[in-house]
């Protein structure tokens, strides 16, 4: 049982200092979490503390690659808009890349 | 009818630095204690006068936050609060540090070191600390100060207290969690996030408790509230009398910056930012109760150097691991700078106070058919400072804008030419950089500067404003009053208040 940190992470520090198994630490290209270490704060804490604070939706999943804060449900950006914005910045991504 | 030059507020202040464009002038910072005055004195960012001669730097050493605010995207570089994003170049204390003690050895104007993010100061403790404990023991002689949002800032007041810092800002943009629900969408708190109007009331609970934990410890703090029209633009009233009350000696209104680029809640709604107008409007309506910052930057909290610049880039990190540093040295030459300034400030202060009162304008109303009170006018001004018009109309990256009236000349704010982008591929519309220029006059009727070019005089006559470069290197004042004596010799301010054409047109 642990959480996985995935590469939407924006290596903020935030969830770092929070863990009660120091399961998390900085690494390239992003944070980690050690599988060993981590319990999902079974016994500490009511919620994941590092899925508590991360500011990113996404960014945390559990072991069936499942969200932990799936899109809209931080920033409570409606899905529509936040896909719509997602085309929009691959459509940028592409022009960059093509030019 | 005499014309007399008033200052930013209502009661005219004498001494202390001049009405031109001076975020602290005497009578504004008269209810403050000497103690506390003195603080401010060289402090770029809460002294217009101070702004020209000292350099202030931000180092970014504190990534993490706590609190989710609608106008911001941790991905991105922050266009509201004066923020890097998280992706920026991030330091170590130690790092930190030393770029500080690097660049007030390069540049011995360096007197505020101040930390505002990426994510917020006080939900980086540790890392926050540790460079300020640094500095207070290398470099005692640099102020320092922090931004928070409030929410571990009772905690933290101690702590703060400790250090050499004696300015904190705290952003509040409401005192109402009804409000602050349409504002912050989450917060973390005991080890729970929590989100909705729950969380806003705790915030705003910490923002008002920690404000009043720093005004009993003497520690100044200044107030900046983010305008979102619709959201909390006529609740910022209310923010601004209950922060005065509790003895914020500032409060600085500074305009939502929106765009659907930036991934935010807000950009991706549809939320709009403030038009100039609105924001001097608020500014002015909060003006009445309370002491108004206007000559804010906005600048990132990466930023090095004078106000309105930055030499970042100048101090990499192979730059800084480098340099020998002599702290004696630095420590002395920043010394000698300081008492320079000092005396030619004071200098300054003495020529104003021995010269004539403000000169008087008197207008001569035997020409017009009428008494019909004369309609206040806006005017854009481009100088570089030393309060005179000595600017050339394209090199002005900024412009200040005073209003003409029957009560005089007063400054109302600043109006940056480049504050939401620089043109080029990520700009949304095809606008020149003049263009823009011209926008960001909208509301004024003229233009004050010492040289123009011609494609800029047409599409300025264009918009409605008017060129004028007729007062180059004369005082603002003097010549913002002179034009509005011609405009109204001409008849041209008794007509109902005419909107220029705006720039949307």
């Amino acid at each position: 049982m642990a959480l996985e940190i995935n590469d939407l992470c924006v290596n903020c520090w935030a969830c770092e200092p929070l863990c009660p198994n120091k399961a998390i630490y900085s690494a390239s290209p992003h944070f980690e979490i050690d599988p060993d270490k981590c319990t999902e704060c079974a016994g500490d804490f009511a919620d994941a503390q590092c899925a508590a604070i991360c500011p990113i939706e996404g960014a945390i999943v559990d072991e069936l690659g499942d969200a932990l804060n799936p899109p809209g449900s931080l920033t409570g950006i409606p899905l529509q808009l936040l896909m719509e914005a997602a085309g929009a910045l691959e459509g940028t991504a592409a022009k960059v890349s093509s030019s | 009818m005499e014309l007399p030059v008033i200052s930013n507020t209502a009661e005219s202040g004498g001494g202390g630095c001049s009405s031109h464009s001076c975020g602290s002038t005497a009578d504004q910072l008269n209810q403050i204690p000497d103690e506390i005055l003195q603080k401010v004195f060289n402090h770029p960012c809460y002294s217009e006068d101070a702004h020209h001669h000292f350099a202030r730097m931000h180092v970014a050493v504190a990534p993490a936050c706590n609190i989710q605010c609608h106008y911001c995207n941790r991905k991105y570089d922050c266009a509201n609060e004066s923020r890097p994003g998280v992706v920026s170049e991030l330091l170590t204390p130690d790092q930190a540090a030393k770029k500080t003690l690097v660049v007030a050895s390069e540049i011995p104007q360096m007197s505020v070191l101040g930390i505002a993010g990426p994510g917020d100061p006080l939900a980086n403790p540790e890392r926050t600390f540790a460079t300020f404990q640094m500095l207070s023991e290398h470099a005692p002689d640099i102020k320092l100060c922090v931004s928070t949002n409030g929410l571990m800032l009772p905690q933290s007041v101690d702590e703060i207290a400790k250090h050499n810092i004696d300015h904190v800002t705290i952003t509040i943009n409401c005192v109402d969690p009804d409000v602050g629900a349409k504002i912050y969408p989450w917060i973390f708190w005991n080890n729970k996030r929590i989100k909705g109007r729950e969380g806003a009331a705790i915030l705003i609970e910490q923002q008002q408790k920690g404000l009043e934990a720093c005004i009993a410890k003497g520690i100044l703090v200044k107030v900046n509230s983010v305008m979102i029209p619709g959201v909390n633009d006529e609740h910022l009233k209310e923010v601004s009398r209950v922060v005065k009350s509790k003895g914020a000696f500032l409060h600085n209104v500074m305009p939502l910056i929106a765009e659907a680029e930036h991934g935010t809640f807000y950009g991706l709604t549809g939320q709009r930012g403030p038009t100039q107008d609105e924001l001097q409007a608020l500014q002015d309506a909060c003006a009445g109760d309370m002491n108004m910052m206007r000559h804010c930057r906005q600048c990132r909290a990466d930023a090095v150097g004078l106000l309105g610049e930055d030499r970042g880039a100048e101090f990499t990190l192979d730059k800084i691991a480098e340099y020998e540093l002599d702290l004696e040295g630095a420590a002395a030459r920043r010394a000698e700078v300081r008492d320079r300034i000092a005396a030619e400030l004071e200098e300054k202060r003495n020529a104003k106070a021995a010269a004539p009162a403000p000169k008087l304008v008197a207008l001569d109303m035997s020409g017009l058919a009428t008494k019909e009170p004369l309609r206040p006018v806006k005017m854009a001004v481009a100088t570089s400072g030393g309060g005179v018009i000595n600017q050339h109309f394209g090199h002005a990256k900024e412009f200040l804008v005073y209003e003409a009236s029957e009560n005089g000349v007063r400054f109302l704010g600043h109006r940056k030419t480049d504050l939401y982008c620089s043109g080029g591929d990520t700009c949304g519309d095809a606008d020149t950089t003049l263009q823009q220029t011209v926008k960001t006059l909208e509301g004024c009727e003229v233009v004050l500067c010492s040289k123009i070019g011609y494609e800029p005089w047409g599409l300025l006559e264009e918009a409605g404003i008017a060129p004028n470069g007729e007062h180059a290197m004369e005082g603002i004042e003097d010549a913002v009053m002179a034009v509005y004596a011609e405009m109204a010799a001409a008849g041209k301010l008794v007509a109902p208040v005419e909107a220029p054409a705006q720039s949307a047109a």
